[in-house]
């Protein structure tokens, strides 16, 4: 068959972004290994924004150049879209990684388990507490996830993509378990994610099989050829279909393949949740995009109505479910499988736009997946800020009243809350806007009317928690911190019996951290204590702003981003 | 390139919000109150440029990808007056809310309960220059998505100004407002989302009301698009069917918000009525005509009987209200130029007379600590000036002649009957019962024996700055009665540009016809 072996030639500068993440997070490895435990956080935290400036700066410098191609052996094509999603991955994987960096809220710890291997409540994690360790690998696997995300979008090739979706979703696991407080919930959570992450995976690969099968290549453009020519057997290839989008949808987080996302949400620490809304989002709907796009380009009739489908029923849980929440974590889970939902309509209608400067699916989706995220990093980062002494307080009712004690900070989260609802002038509604508008000119208006309506039911819900921050009365606390954490027990689909267990060990891990941090100060350690905005550092406080002012700046003027989302609205073949 | 006049008209009031939030409290009120008399100035330079002849427009590329467009004018005699309505009424509401924060407690707030949390004065004065300067980019804009995006976005002061500074029950009041309207608006962002489809596929998308209106949106699509923006502008006008959230929100709000509410907010619905539905979908209204009558017949009826039932002096006024904006809407879709034109001066003189309304009750109810009318009685005799100032407020929401309303719900009627003679009949019913409403109410507050506690409350009249508040609206509603021409003769280019426009020339008048 194969005559000769061709010389593998790697287009090293194009491939340059992907190759400085990689880069940077071994090197993370190695400061692991190497520098003595005092000085690893530092280095870490200065090694991984380093990277990720630089690869900001050469992933622009690449898209000016319009350096664009199908690479690495026709593996990895890097093209407009992709240049955009590595661009919209590092700011908002930056943003995120603004939140790990947080140290002051927890009285000079990170957020992050002191032992992760130490079990929650035994005399070794007391110890660890008590030693103030910390595990500083969170940075390299953050980049090493980020790798996977921007591999995951530029793949051309089902096995690269199935190897991308490994690594960005291996890291991301681990991180999950390793919140400090609540360690049950967060492990539950990692467990979950990587249980059920591990089953859409089979589901991927089951189909990466099939699709092999019916078109006898892995690369998009082989199997597209495939579809066109319209030999072999078309179950198989519908099958094959249905595996791979089984494992993309479950990365985006649409129904019926949602169920992680509220537990793993609320479990995993706030500023890796972050990470995940903002940043899985982006890679696997690009990365669906790609697919459906350029490879099941042909079998559009196909996929198009099932899309639809999924959409109408994604948007309708989310944003139902979400009403019955009354956990501001787990509501913006469900936040973002509603999310989930409003993209893919823009999805489902394929509309290709005449030219460059009009709204395409692609486009409108890219700018979607921007706002969205930026959003969700300031509220996430708004969530590690409101805390008790038993570290974060997200219970809604807790949240009560913080409009009038903190005005500014109310007022950022009421941004946030408003672009997610949609409500103009901020870049949720143009987002919004933009999706629908692609999803009716792509012959789907009554997914749109749905979709509609759907929202006035999400605007419901984010409303809810600004009449919450301004209007509500501050619900006088019972005294144990341990409830802190029953409303997600309490919740529709509820998080199973590790709840009350969690909780015991939360209000425990709660006690000793402020033993820790207080030295002597009298003992109120059973009591949550008061609701407040504890104080972060200029890290924290530096991504809620910026976050605030990409939402109102592309509410106002999304001239710039829109043009640059659908400039970018045409993949590579 | 001369001064973006319009567009530092509308955007003042957003600065001068902004700004208020810097100024020190004390300062604040002061700083408002300027604000707002300064766009009060510039909204009469407009109006004199406009009556001198000058096309005012400004028209800058948006979004130039989805075709929307930072439009202003060509300023009309509809844009011309809800403009001017804005920006006298707003600092006519400011000045009435003067005090609101010292002595509130009257009827609009629980003591102790949740009124602790009362926002300050500086939040409500900024909050009420945010929603001027919305509305009155809203009523300049001629780009259907910059419509849309303002149409919502009033929502949010207007919102908080009911929930932080209303009475008792005044979140469930906010809540049930803004859902009534998002959901409204919501239906609309379909139809305008079908806009740009609509027009992208015809070519250049564009949401300029001049493009969309070129592209003869008729048949069902047409149909579609127009009940979309018709259903948000019938939620916002409120007309019978999706209109309980006025009530109550009116009730629940202090009276300086529910006149801003009513007399301004609700403007938009009857003025998106004309300037898109009409303008727009000329077919499809003409199709919708015979269903929107019996809606603006009931409402008319509905608000009236409501009003006489009610026992809620706030209440009462909000009904009142739908009453109106059912003749309103009566002479918008009755389809000829003297209908539309008596429209159009309707939702001017409305405003002022139920502003004037509004606050007089305010007043009063603000002195007796309770809205009930069943609290009051022989208040004519402790606060003579106050009853005075009621009963001219009340003879002008039931057009007495001689006085503003007169003058256009006359126009709407006779229109109306030129072409529809039946329903101008039966809407000459809700006159009658405007008569009822108005006297009953004055009869049960004002006159007879004189009961304790009215003596004791309602003791003093009313003071320097509320009397101050109400003249320039009394002598609106007077000038405005004895001499409407030069304001009808700025309408009707207006009313008679709409008509042509939709292919729909005057019947003749059958009266006329007998006379021949």
């Amino acid at each position: 068959m194969v005559d000769m072996i061709e010389p593998p030639s790697l287009e090293y500068l194009r491939l340059l972004p992907l190759l400085l993440v990689f880069g940077g997070a071994c090197l993370g490895v190695l400061v692991e290994a190497v520098l003595p435990r005092r000085s690893r956080w530092g280095a870490q935290v200065g090694l991984t924004f380093l990277t990720l400036v630089v690869t900001a700066v050469v992933t622009v410098l690449g898209w000016r150049a319009g350096d664009v191609g199908v690479s690495a052996l026709g593996s990895v094509t890097v093209d407009h879209p992709a240049y955009f999603s590595w661009t919209a991955l590092v700011v908002l994987a930056a943003l995120s990684l603004l939140l790990f960096t947080e140290r002051r809220l927890n009285g000079g710890v990170s957020a992050f388990a002191p032992q992760a291997a130490a079990v929650p409540g035994s005399v070794d994690e007391e110890l660890a507490i008590r030693a103030r360790t910390e595990h500083s690998e969170v940075y390299p696997l953050a980049l090493f996830s980020l790798f996977g995300m921007m591999l995951f979008v530029a793949s051309n090739d089902l096995l690269i993509l199935f190897v991308a979706l490994e690594i960005l979703s291996l890291p991301l696991y681990l991180m999950c378990a390793l919140a400090r407080r609540r360690r049950l919930l967060s492990q539950e959570a990692g467990l979950k994610y990587f249980l059920l992450g591990a089953l859409a995976s089979a589901f991927f690969l089951y189909g990466v099989a099939m699709l092999f099968g019916y078109a006898g290549t892995f690369t998009l453009a082989g199997i597209d050829q495939a579809v066109a020519a319209g030999a072999g057997s078309e179950w198989l290839l519908l099958a094959g279909m249905a595996g791979i989008s089984v494992g993309l949808l479950f990365k985006v987080g649409a129904v019926p393949f949602h169920s992680w996302t509220p537990d793993v949400y609320t479990g995993a620490p706030t500023a890796v949740t972050a990470l995940m809304a903002a940043c899985t989002k982006v890679a696997a709907v690009v990365a669906l995009l790609r697919v459906l796009y350029v490879g099941l380009g042909g079998l559009r009739w196909d996929w198009q109505p099932l899309m639809a489908a999924v959409a109408v029923v994604t948007m309708a849980v989310g944003s139902l479910l979400a009403i019955t929440q009354d956990d501001v974590k787990r509501m913006l889970a469900y936040s973002s499988v509603t999310h989930a939902g409003f993209m893919l309509t823009a999805v489902a209608g394929a509309s290709t736009g005449e030219g460059a400067r009009q709204l395409s699916s692609v486009g409108s989706t890219l700018f979607y997946l921007v706002a969205y995220g930026v959003a969700s990093v300031g509220a996430f980062a708004v969530v590690t800020l409101v805390r008790d002494r038993n570290g974060e307080a997200s219970r809604l009712q807790d949240w009560a009243g913080l409009g009038r004690r903190h005005p500014w900070l109310a007022a950022a989260f009421s941004v946030f809350m408003l672009s997610f609802a949609g409500i103009p002038l901020t870049s949720g509604f143009i987002a919004k806007l933009g999706v629908f508008e692609s999803a009716w000119s792509g012959g789907y208006p009554w997914v749109v009317v749905v979709g509609v309506v759907l929202s006035l039911v999400a605007a419901y819900f984010y409303l809810r928690v600004v009449v919450t921050l301004y209007f509500a009365d501050p619900q006088p606390r019972s005294g144990q911190g341990g409830q802190a954490a029953q409303a997600p027990a309490g919740a529709a689909d509820a998080t199973p019996a590790t709840g009350p267990a969690a909780d015991g060990d939360g209000a425990r891990g709660g006690a000793l951290a402020t033993e820790v941090r207080t030295a002597g100060a009298p003992a109120a350690v059973s009591s949550a204590g008061e609701v407040g905005v504890g104080r972060a550092s200029v890290a924290t406080y530096g991504a809620v702003v910026a976050a605030v002012v990409v939402t109102v700046v592309f509410g106002l003027l999304p001239g710039p981003l829109l043009d640059l989302a659908l400039q970018a609205g045409v993949f590579l073949r | 390139m001369s001064i973006p006049i319009l567009s530092v008209l509308g955007l003042l009031p957003l600065v001068g919000a902004a700004v208020l939030m810097a100024v020190p409290r004390t300062a604040a009120k002061a700083v408002g109150l300027a604000v707002s008399l300064l766009t009060l100035v510039l909204a009469g330079v407009v109006a004199v440029q406009h009556l001198s002849g000058v096309e005012l427009a400004e028209q800058v590329p948006w979004i130039p990808t989805i075709g929307a467009w930072w439009a202003l004018g060509p300023v009309d005699g509809l844009s011309l007056s809800m403009v001017a309505l804005t920006a006298v009424l707003t600092p006519v509401v400011l000045v009435a809310a003067w005090r609101d924060e010292d002595r509130l407690g009257g009827g609009f707030a629980s003591p102790g309960g949740p009124a602790a949390h009362r926002w300050g004065a500086r939040g409500f004065f900024a909050l009420v220059l945010a929603l001027e300067g919305f509305a009155l980019l809203a009523f300049l804009t001629t780009d259907v998505l910059l419509f849309f995006l303002l149409f919502d976005a009033i929502l949010l002061p207007m919102y908080f100004l009911i929930g932080a500074y209303g009475g008792p029950r005044r979140r469930r009041a906010a809540s049930r407002f803004l859902i009534f309207a998002l959901g409204g608006g919501l239906i609309m962002l379909a139809s305008v989302i079908g806009c740009y489809v609509v027009s992208s596929r015809a070519g250049q998308p564009s949401f300029l009301v001049a493009d969309l209106a070129a592209l003869d949106l008729g048949g069902d699509v047409g149909r579609w698009l127009f009940a979309g923006f018709f259903i948000a502008f019938a939620v916002k006008a409120p007309m019978v069917g999706v209109h309980s959230w006025l009530p109550d929100a009116a009730e629940e709000s202090s009276p300086a918000v529910a006149t801003l509410l009513v007399g301004v907010l609700d403007k938009l619905g009857t003025f998106g009525m004309i300037r898109f539905c009409l303008q727009l979908f000329p077919e499809a209204s003409l199709w919708a005509t015979p269903v929107v009558l019996v809606l603006a017949l009931v409402s008319i009826l509905y608000g009236a009987l409501a009003a006489i039932g009610s026992k809620d002096l706030m209440r009462l006024v909000a009904f009142t209200s739908i009453s109106h904006f059912g003749f309103i809407v009566l002479g918008i879709f009755a389809w000829t130029s003297q209908s539309m034109t008596g429209s159009i001066f309707y939702m001017l003189n409305h405003g002022f007379s139920t502003a004037a309304l509004f606050l007089v009750v305010g007043f009063l109810v603000k002195r007796r600590g309770s809205r009930s009318v069943d609290d009051f009685g022989g208040v004519q005799k402790s606060a003579p000036v106050l009853a005075g100032l009621l009963l001219f407020a009340g003879l002008s929401s039931l057009a007495l002649p001689g006085l503003s309303s007169f003058v256009s719900e006359f126009l709407v009627l006779s229109g109306t009957f030129s072409r529809y003679p039946a329903v101008a009949a039966v809407a000459t019913l809700g006159i009658v019962l405007a008569a009822l409403y108005i006297l009953l109410m004055y009869q049960r507050t004002m006159t007879g024996p004189v009961t304790q506690v009215v003596r004791q409350r309602v003791s003093r009249d009313l003071d320097g700055r509320e009397r101050w508040t109400l003249a320039p609206l009394v002598l609106l509603v007077l000038l405005l009665g004895v001499v409407p021409a030069p304001v009808l003769d700025v309408i009707a280019p207006t009313a008679t540009a709409t008509l042509q426009q939709a292919g729909v020339a005057d019947p003749h008048a059958p009266l006329a016809e007998e006379a021949n």
